[in-house]
Order: structure tokens, then sequence, then C-alpha cells
């Protein structure tokens, strides 16, 4: 468990993270909380010729509230910190929530947010809240930077449309219209503790009591977390009782193509556990909703 | 004679005296000794499950400006003398030669192939990706039922078979009893192996002296003069030249019995780098590297009579050896038909036991060693047999056995059970549980379609080992040295090794008590065969029932002289010639019969002991004496255990509610060491009920193959163990201990699986394999019609 040899840089700014970014081209990985990727590297799986270590850059960690009055979680915050912030406890109380529920307390106290979407883990938990959160991904290259939406940041297996020079600074989570309520569910892999199926569901309902808006994340079914849009779909514009979540819940697979197979469960287990968190997801959010 | 006597320290929460040092990192494990000089090795290892090696070229990593030394496994293998020696040869067995290292052929993924010295642990490991190793894979055999085929490849050409043996035997008439049922229950039964994972992974560090040709091997063991007799033997050293020091250890459970290739390549290195060198396996590498435990297909066929009466079993027992026989692994299964009759009075028993070598690494003991087999068993079949005739799984258990007045007794399978009242313990279990009430409550959990299971177990086991015929050649004692200083403070210096379990603790409060001193004047020392008379070790949960009676032994020789001491003091204040009958050890005084003020202590006794001006010139000066003690039994411990469990019908996730735990160890020493024993116990026996098991592909990969994949259980898994006891004192050692280390391991992976079974029971469901994870019962439930869920939308 000793990687290979690697040099290591511990930059202030994102000014000078990127600096070496460029510097170091694809000879470089970044550093988050070091979760994913260091374990990895011990195996010598993963064998950087440098790390860029992100831990010291004070401007990306924060909390606070972006200019259009959406949440905004500097790159860098941890779990422990998202679970402990007030404004995220108030705004998004599931984040929070679910925050407190990744992997153990050392993970919670070194994992981040931003290392957990940008190294995109199929099993991750917060690729599934990213997508019901509709999470606006803010990024920056030595250039400029740009603002990347979630739907179109899970590209395949352990890969996003984040470019080799660009950094994930920071991420905006809308405010969420009213009458919205939010629901992590998910079966914890026994040994890991990453999930074998997650679901997070985001619903809104109107004062007439129809649905107006569902976003609906899936992890750990496919390579990538994706959006069940079939249930989307099926709930939106509906009075959602239980024959409604039943049939939209039994959808929830069904646009994941090659579903997961391994030691940990079947495809086939997969596809109902999709199915049995989602109903239970949606169950939740709409207690919450309203 | 202390059963029964009035103490202040046995049976009391004594806090353990060793855990300020562990808990403040001045523990002194293998991985923290550092010696000037000191370099690192490596360990390269197969790839393959199966292949032969054609070449090795270790040029480049020789090449390496921090490399010392390289050594390929032939080269290691040239130095040793021997093959590892294997203990207690079963008749007809057949077995490969193992040495330290593959050298033409790896048989498992693991087997060292190459070490590599260098001078730091990060230049050791890099050099082992220099290493250049031509291999040929060959057919792998992993499964264990199938691998004494015909047409199975043979993995040991020399010897023809993958058969190691096939014992079959019987007690009393099992085609009687089977004859004479009204009918049969049978099943086959998994035990998936399992991967040990004590907190801390192996290490070895060896430092040889030249001139002298004297070394000494730090190493993480359970037995450190068993650990010196083999490596010395390999090594071709006189066993006085060869010191094995283990101090403090951390966790073993059976899997730092072995001795490993890494003890005799770290001396072979040190002799030939002339450096002293260090290996500490990482928890990756441990998964390949250290013995797993477990691993048998049981085919058991039960006869019973229609009121719930066990008449007799045959057994069919495959075990999965791994790729060689280690130390006394291959006898391990042979325990499990020992005790397969369980607390119960069946009479006939036939069974066949196969042991069989794979392409996987060898197994060996794992906390319970092949007893946690047999409880499940016997666990197994009383549920199947109440399931068969309808009667409650309590009922059929208290019909069956053996009278808690015909102890000893002695089982058709040769095992004198010492003393029990099975009865008292499982008395106690329902009442803590409230048995009739979860029934009614698994009644109306069951009419609003829920899930609920209650499962019950009385067990027994095996532990307290020797006496040496129990041994194979190991030896059945443990040894004490008791010495007392001149000022009165005693030390104890004990054979056996303890590696977590608290002896450090539990024999000062022995030694206080039986020789009135201060728990605080007592110090334990253990671990370093050139300090400590030879020694057995820790394991079958042995170390306070022998080596606890081998210190009351030698303190009864110290207290003899230190009573003839004390009266030669007391004639010399009193100016008077006293009769020594006369002279009483009470509370550590040393006093004359009815002049209670005329008294000597501890530390008048042990100053004139070696100042010696006073002692009558028959008496030697010195206080201190070694004692070897044998018991002449073994013991059998004994337990209730009851567990709840709901399963989450969507998922097939099963949730542990409750967990009582009566347990009878015999005399029971310090409460707190106990209950410890019994929540780690029940933490391993749950998990090998719900999560834990090696999975390996077909090419013999263990794909199972980090705490990533491998799930052991967390302590939020768990609800709050309810613990009680029940005390019914050996017979076979003067303490009346019988030994607690494994206990609730072994009783409690029937007691989770059969509340699982009983959750599904009304579904038709008779048995389901172990481990119960989710997907398992989320099958189940699939093939077995699901209820309809009550309460929920």
């Amino acid at each position: 468990m000793i990687p290979q040899a690697f040099d290591y840089y511990a930059p202030t700014s994102v000014a000078d993270a990127l600096r070496l970014l460029r510097q170091h081209g694809d000879d470089a990985k970044l550093l988050a909380g070091g979760h994913s990727l260091l374990p990895i590297m011990k195996l010598r799986l993963s064998t950087p010729q440098c790390l860029i270590d992100l831990g010291r850059i004070a401007e990306l960690r924060f909390i606070g509230e972006a200019d259009d009055g959406s949440l905004a979680i500097g790159a860098m915050s941890t779990y422990h910190d998202i679970k402990n912030s007030a404004l995220v406890q108030a705004r998004v109380p599931a984040l929070a929530e679910a925050a407190g529920e990744v992997g153990d307390v050392q993970v919670q106290n070194k994992g981040t947010i931003g290392g957990s979407l940008a190294h995109a883990d199929p099993a991750g938990d917060f690729p599934a809240l990213a997508l019901a959160l509709n999470f606006e991904l803010v990024t920056a290259t030595a250039r400029s930077g740009r603002t990347i939406a979630i739907d179109r940041f899970f590209r395949d297996l352990l890969t996003t449309a984040l470019r080799p020079n660009e950094i994930l600074t920071e991420i905006h989570i809308p405010a969420l219209p009213a009458g919205t309520g939010v629901s992590y569910q998910k079966l914890p892999n026994k040994a890991s503790h990453y999930a074998v199926v997650g679901v997070a569901a985001a619903i809104t309902v109107g004062d007439d009591g129809v649905c107006t808006e569902a976003r609906i994340g899936v992890t750990g079914a496919g390579a990538t977390a994706v959006r069940a849009r079939n249930t989307e779909r099926i709930l939106k514009g509906k009075h959602i009782d239980a024959a409604v979540i039943r049939r939209a819940a039994k959808r929830a697979a069904a646009n994941i193509e090659d579903l997961n197979d391994d030691l940990h469960a079947s495809a086939e287990y997969r596809e109902h556990l999709t199915t049995v968190f989602a109903a239970r997801a949606i169950e939740e959010a709409l207690s919450r909703a309203g | 004679m202390i059963a029964g006597q009035v103490s202040k320290l046995i049976g009391s929460r004594v806090k353990r005296k060793e855990d300020p040092r562990l808990i403040t990192g001045e523990g002194k494990y293998t991985d923290d000794v550092i010696l000037p000089g000191m370099a690192y090795f490596a360990v390269l290892r197969s790839p393959y499950a199966h292949a032969r090696i054609n070449s090795i070229d270790t040029s480049a990593a020789a090449d390496h400006p921090d490399v010392l030394g390289v050594m390929t496994g032939a080269e290691i293998n040239d130095r040793c003398s021997e093959p590892f020696p294997l203990f207690a040869i079963l008749p007809g067995m057949q077995y490969p030669e193992r040495w330290p290292m593959a050298a033409t052929k790896a048989n498992y993924v693991g087997e060292p192939i190459a070490a590599v010295a260098a001078s730091s642990r990060a230049a050791a490991r890099d050099a082992l990706d220099l290493i250049e190793v031509d291999y040929d894979p060959l057919p792998v055999v992993t499964d264990m039922e199938t691998a004494g085929d015909a047409d199975t490849p043979v993995i040991f050409e020399e010897m023809g078979t993958n058969l190691c043996y096939e014992a079959s035997d019987q007690a009393g008439d099992p085609d009687r009893a089977f004859a004479e049922a009204d009918g049969v229950v049978e099943a086959r039964m998994e035990q998936p192996r399992l991967i040990p994972n004590p907190m801390e992974p192996r290490a070895a560090v060896a430092e040889y002296e030249r001139s002298s040709g004297n070394a000494t091997l730090w190493v993480t063991t359970q037995n450190p003069h068993i650990e010196r007799m083999v490596a010395a033997k390999m090594l071709g050293m006189p066993e006085n030249k060869l010191r094995v020091i283990a101090i403090d250890v951390g966790g073993g459970f059976g899997c730092k019995i072995n001795t490993y290739s890494e003890s005799i390549i770290a001396v072979v290195l040190a002799q030939e780098i002339g450096r002293p060198v260090k290996w500490a396996e990482d928890r990756t590498e441990h998964f390949v590297a250290t013995s797993h435990g477990r691993g048998q297909a049981q085919y058991v066929q039960a006869a019973y009579k229609k009121d719930g009466t066990l008449l007799g079993m045959k057994l069919k027992i495959y075990a999965d050896l791994g790729a060689y026989a280690q130390v006394i692994s291959h006898v391990i299964p042979t325990l499990t038909p020992s005790l397969a009759p369980g607390v119960y009075s069946c009479r006939d028993i036939g069974w066949t036991t196969i042991g069989v070598f794979t392409n996987k690494i060898p197994y060996d003991a794992y906390r319970g060693a092949g007893r946690p087999e047999a409880a499940y068993i016997i666990e197994r079949v009383m549920d199947l047999i109440a399931d068969a005739t309808g009667k409650d799984p309590v009922a059929v258990r208290r019909k069956n056995f053996i009278p808690k007045d015909s102890f000893p007794y002695e089982t058709p399978t040769g095992m004198i059970y010492d003393s029990a009242d099975y009865d008292a313990a499982l008395d106690k279990a329902l009442d803590i549980a409230g048995y009739d009430d979860l029934r009614a409550e698994q009644k109306a959990a069951r009419k609003d379609g829920k899930l609920m299971g209650i499962g019950v177990t009385v067990t027994t086991e095996v532990c307290g080992f020797g006496p040496a015929a129990a041994m194979g050649g190991l030896g059945g004692f443990e040894s004490a040295t008791v010495r007392v200083d001149p000022m009165g403070k005693v030390t104890v210096l004990t054979g056996a090794s303890p590696h977590g379990q608290g002896e450090e603790t539990s024999f000062a409060q022995i030694v206080a008590d039986d020789l009135g001193v201060p728990f605080e004047d007592v110090e334990i020392i253990h671990g370093d065969t050139s300090i400590v008379a030879r020694g057995v070790g820790t394991f079958g949960s042995r170390t306070l029932v022998v080596g606890g009676t081998a210190i009351l032994k030698a303190n009864e020789q110290i207290k003899e002289k230190a009573t003839r001491i004390a009266t030669a003091l007391l004639e010399n204040k009193l100016e008077d010639t006293l009769d020594p009958q006369l002279v009483t050890l009470e509370d550590g005084l040393f006093s004359v019969q009815d002049m209670p003020d005329q008294y000597v202590t501890w530390a008048d006794v042990g100053s004139e002991a070696y100042d010696g001006q006073l002692l009558p010139p028959e008496e030697q000066p010195g206080l201190e004496a070694v004692s070897f003690w044998e018991p002449p039994g073994l013991t059998f411990p004994f337990s209730a255990h009851i567990a709840v469990v709901e399963i989450d019908q969507d998922t097939g996730e099963v949730s542990l509610k409750r967990y009582v735990s009566v347990d009878d160890c015999g005399t029971v020493i310090n409460p707190t060491l106990v209950e410890g024993q019994i929540h780690g116990g029940l933490a391993q026996g749950i998990g090998q009920a719900l999560l834990e098991q090696a999975v390996w592909d077909d090419e013999g990969q263990l794909v199972s193959g980090s705490l990533m994949d491998y799930a052991m259980p967390f302590a939020q898994e768990f609800p709050m163990f309810e613990l009680d006891r029940t005390v019914t004192p050996s017979p076979v050692n003067p303490l009346g201990a019988k030994g607690i280390g494994e206990m609730a391991t072994i009783s409690a992976t029937p007691t989770v699986a059969n509340a699982v079974i009983d959750a599904l029971s009304h579904l038709g469901v008779t048995h389901v394999d172990i481990p119960m994870t989710a997907e398992r019962i989320w099958r189940v439930l699939q093939t077995h019609g699901r209820r309809r869920r009550g309460g929920r939308s």
C-alpha cells in the first residue's frame, strides 16, 4: 500500500493551482479529500507523476449564498462542513442529512463535495443528489471558466465533462421552489458503505396538490449516476398517491443501460432496488413537500 | 482450590492494566521495533492461483540504488534445512512438502515468489515492480467438493490426488437410528471461508549476529515458543540460538498461530545482507498472505422421532484446506464431527470428513476452529426437527439435552464434557428475552405481513487445550515462573502469550488474591523466549485455564518457601523456635497462630530470601518458582443465545433487533474481560451469519480482496447486547474456569441464522445459507412468495 513516488504541490490559490495544472498537464492529478484517489494510488492502479493538493486553497472552502439566491458551496467543502452548516440545514436539509450518511466519520471529515462529483464514482452518494437538486457546477480555467449543468456533467464511468485544464471550484444549488421536498434513500454496501443503489428525489407540489416538478437521481445502478426521467414524467402533473408512486417507481431503472453486476449485487437485484428506493425516496420527499 | 473461595479480586471488574499503555501508543508491537541500521523487505507474491514458474529475473531490482539484496524462492528455500513441519498427522493423510516460498510452481494467489530488502519500505516496494517472472498458468482447482474427483486437475503431481484425507467413522449405530426414525431432515450447509482481519496485520523483524550465530525474531505470533521451535528447525539452528519476541500483538483469532514464510525470509535476509530487516503486512496484503478460516460444505441428515427426539445423524463434511496443510490446520475439520452432538444426548452418529487441497491460500484456525462449524450443524438440525415436527425449537432442545446429573459425560464421539446445566442457561436466556412475548409479537407481526424471526441456540464447545494427547505434538501444558523480589513485589512470567485477551490483568488478579499482595505489585511478563520458560501459547481459549493454573501451582511452591522463611524471621523476632505449621499466610501477612500482632510481610520475606543472613542452614536463598502444568482434561463452556431479527421484505435486508447471550465459562475472574470477549465474539459470529465471505472467481482470484469488498460488521449494526451468565465451575482445573474466547462466536452464527430462517419459516423456508445477505434473502422471497406488505402503502 505504498504509492509510486510522485511530486506534491500544495498551492494556496486557484490561480496557482491552474498554473501548476497547465505546467504538468496529463502527469498531474488534482487531490481533493483523497478518499478515492489515494487508495487506488496505494494499489498502484493510478500512478500520477504529480499531485496538486487543493486542500490549502481557502477560497474553495465555504458555504454561502450566490448572487442569484442559490446556495453556493465551495468545491473543497467537506461532508462534515455540509452536514453541520446551518445554511444547508435550513435550505436543503436532505443534503445535510445525506452528508452525514456518507462513509464514516473519517470520510466525512476529509471527503469533499467537489471531489465526489469530479471523481464520479458510480456508487457515490452525492451524484444522485446533485441530479435531483439540479446542481450547477462552476469551474475555473486559466482563461476564465464556465458553469456546467449537472445533466451534462456525468459522461461515463469515472468520467465527467471537466476538461484536463479545468478545476471545479463551486457548486450552486438553485433555491428550491416552495412546496419542494427532498429525500435520499439507499441500500449501503455493507463493506464500503457506498450505495449499492441510492435514489434522490426532489418533488415539488403545488397548492392544488399536483406535482409540478420532479427530479430523480439514481446512483449505484449503472456506470454513472442518471436521472430517472421516465419516473419523473409519470409523477409530473399528477396528484401523487400510492398507485402513482408504484407505477412511477417501477420505471426508475428503465433508462439505465448495462446495470452493474458484481460481487455486491446482481443486475437483476440492482434493478429491483432502484424501484424500491425510488418509491421510498418519492414517498419521503412527498411527505416533506408543501 | 480457588473455586468457591471468598476472594477480593477474582470475580471483580478490575480495569485492564494493559490499556493505558496500549491506548496511549506505548504498546510495543512488532512494527514498532526500530533497530540501528534496519532495512525493510517486501515480498513478491504470485498473481496466479496455479502457475509454473519458468524463470525469475531479479537483475533490475538488484540494480535499484536503494536495494540491499534480492532473493528468489529457490534461494531462500536452499537456506532451509527442512520444510514446514506438520503436527498431528492423521492416519492415511497425504500432503505436499511446503517450503517458505514457491520455487518452481505457485499454488495460490499470494504465495511468496521472491523477496527484496532495501533501505526503505518504499524502495523495497518499488523494487518488486522491477522483478520479472515468467509464468505458465496451470488449470485451477477452487471447488472443494469436486477437488478430489478423478477428472479434476491435480495440484501436486507427486501426490497424484488433491485429497488430503477422507476419514469415515461412526459412533453407536446410525443405520439403526435411521431405521427406527419417524422422519429424516436433511440439508446441505455452507460454511464460507472467512478472512480473520485482526486489528494488527502481521509483521516480522529479524536481527542476526554473525559473530555468535544468534538470531532474534520479533514477530506477530500467538505462540512464540512454537514459532521458535518451527523456525529453528527450518533454519537448521539450535533453538537456543533463536530468540522469538512478541510483546504486544493486536489480535490473532487463530491466524497468528502459524509460523509463516516471512519469519524465515526475515532471518535469511538478515543473515544475507548483514543488517536487521523488517517486513510489515498491509491490509491488502493480509487478504492474500495470512491464513483464512472456516470453509466447509456440510451434508447433514438427521433422524428424529415425532416427539422431537434426535435419534441419529449422518454427516459428510468437505473441508477446503487451501494449497497446503500447516501446523494442525488439517485437524480442525475433524473437530466438527467430534462436537456435532452438541449439548444433546444423541448417541448414533456416522461421519465422513474429506479434507482437500485447492489453489487457495491455506486455511487455519479462526476463532472457534471446527467448533462453529459443528454448532452450526447441530443447531440448524434442532430447528429443522422443530419445523418437521411442528414443535417449538425450545421444546425440541429441552427434549434432547444431556441431563445435568450426567456430568462428566462422555459423548459418543469420545469427548468428555466436564460439567454443565443447559436448562439453567436456557431458562435464563428465555427469561431475559421474554420468549413467550416475543412469539406473540411475532404472530402479530406476521398478521401485519411483517417478517420477524426468533433464533434460539444452546451450544457447547471444547477448549482449555491440552492435555498433550489433544495437541498432536505441540505440548498440552503451560508454564509459569513466579518471582518475589527483595521488595516483596511479584513478577510472573507466563508461557502463554496473550495478544489482546487481558491476561496481564486477570493473571495479576489471581496472583494478588492467592498471595495476598496488592494488584499493583504484580507484573506479568510474556512473549519472549529468552526470558520466559517454555510455553505453548494462546489459542483454543486455553490461556486462563492452563496458564492461570500453572501460576497457582508455582504460587504453591512460593508460599511454602516463603512460609519457611517467615518462620525463620518470626523465630528471630520472638527469640523462640516455632512450629512452621503454626505460621500462616493471610491477607499478605505471615503470622503466628493466635499471635496476630506477630507478623512479617512479603517485603520482609522477599528481602530475607536474598539477604539470607537469617536463613536456616538447609535453606537456599531466592524466592522464585517455575511450574509446568498440564490439565487432566478439556473444558466445555456452554451458552444459550437468543436473537430477534426483522427482514425488510422489499430489499431482503436483515436487521438484528435484539441479542441475548447467556454464557457459562465456569469461574469468572474478571466480568469485564469476559463481557469483552463475548461482545467481540458475537460481532464476529453475527458477521459470519449476515455478511462475511471470501469469494473467488474460477481463476482462483480473491474477488473480495479488500475491506471495500469483504464486509465486516460495524458497531452501528448491532443492538445493545443483553448479557448474563450462569456459573458451572469446571472440575478439571483448580480455578474452575472454562475459557470464553470463542464461545460467543460459535453460538452467534447459528443463532442469527435460525432467527432469519424462523422469520421466513411460515413461507415454507427451512434452510438458507450464510451469509444471509440482502440479495440472498430477497431471492428466497422471490421463490417463496411474498406476503402483502402491511401498514405501508
